[in-house]
């Protein structure tokens, strides 16, 4: 899974299907790669996922309590709805993950500007978005 | 209806891997069976917790996905999640939010039960574990999807 470096912020792109000892590695790239790079935030897209279980939802939390440790902050995008509306009813709110729209509201967070190109809109989180 | 949606399906939960087979083929077949979006996501998500205890707690097992549908117009899927692991010795707590001897979130086992329309248990110490979940479609306006 790349961890892309945004100048000051990283941006993981989650991308189809995850077994569960992939998770974990991720978890552990991202927080290594937050202590390499110094980065003072995290973006994790999750516009491609159809699904999240209660160990990915863990996962993702592991992580952003990992950067938080680490003085970075994560930053979750690109829910598709019906994922967040199956979660609420698992019970899983994730109340200490940040939430934004797009990658580009994240970015600017952390003082950081991505042009987004308005012909094709990335990682708004649709449940049409192709897996 | 072809013969193919009718068909039931039995797989094994042995790894990770196998957790991921689960996962699509569900989703395969809710879709064949005209489940919509959100409801196909909530019988993946449960089928992948179930799985995953299937796989963490009983040691291993299969799952079966078996269509059917109630004579009144309604399509289900029930999925059976079969181990011969330990049994659940209380499964009263087990379906307590928050309970966990596993160190997970503790909220597979009592969230599936939110996310479906029938679920069952059927366990008892040193037996092995059994539980059967079905999501029924919503009636059709019509007689049609």
């Amino acid at each position: 899974m790349p961890v892309l470096d945004l100048g000051g912020i990283l941006l993981v792109s989650i991308q189809g299907e995850l077994a569960d000892n992939a998770a974990v590695d991720l978890a552990t790239d991202v927080t290594t790669a937050v202590s390499t790079t110094g980065a003072r935030g995290v973006i994790i897209d999750i516009s491609g996922l159809d699904m999240v279980d209660s160990f990915l939802a863990r996962v993702l939390a592991e992580v952003a309590a990992s950067a938080r440790l680490l003085a970075a902050q994560a930053v979750l995008v690109g829910m598709r709805p019906s994922v967040a509306i199956t979660l609420v009813e698992l019970g899983l709110t994730l109340p200490g993950l940040e939430t934004s729209r797009t990658v580009a509201e994240a970015a600017s967070r952390f003082g950081v500007e991505i042009r987004e190109d308005p012909e094709r809109r990335a990682a708004r989180g649709t449940d049409r978005t192709p897996t | 209806m072809s013969t193919d949606e009718r068909t039931e399906t039995t797989l094994p939960v042995r790894n990770d891997t196998d957790l991921m087979a689960v996962r699509q083929q569900v989703r395969a077949m809710a879709q064949r069976l005209g489940f919509g979006l959100v409801q196909q996501t909530k019988l993946v998500t449960a089928a992948s917790e179930l799985a995953r205890n299937t796989l963490v707690h009983g040691g291993g097992g299969s799952v079966s996905l078996e269509p059917t549908s109630d004579g009144d117009g309604r399509e289900g899927l029930t999925l059976r999640f079969v181990d011969e692991g330990p049994g659940i010795p209380d499964v009263e707590l087990a379906l307590r939010d928050g309970y966990s001897t596993a160190g997970g979130l503790g909220m597979g086992l009592s969230g599936s039960k939110r996310l479906v329309n029938d679920f069952s248990v059927d366990t008892a110490p040193g037996r092995g574990t059994t539980v059967s979940i079905t999501l029924w479609s919503p009636l059709a306006p019509f007689g049609r999807r």
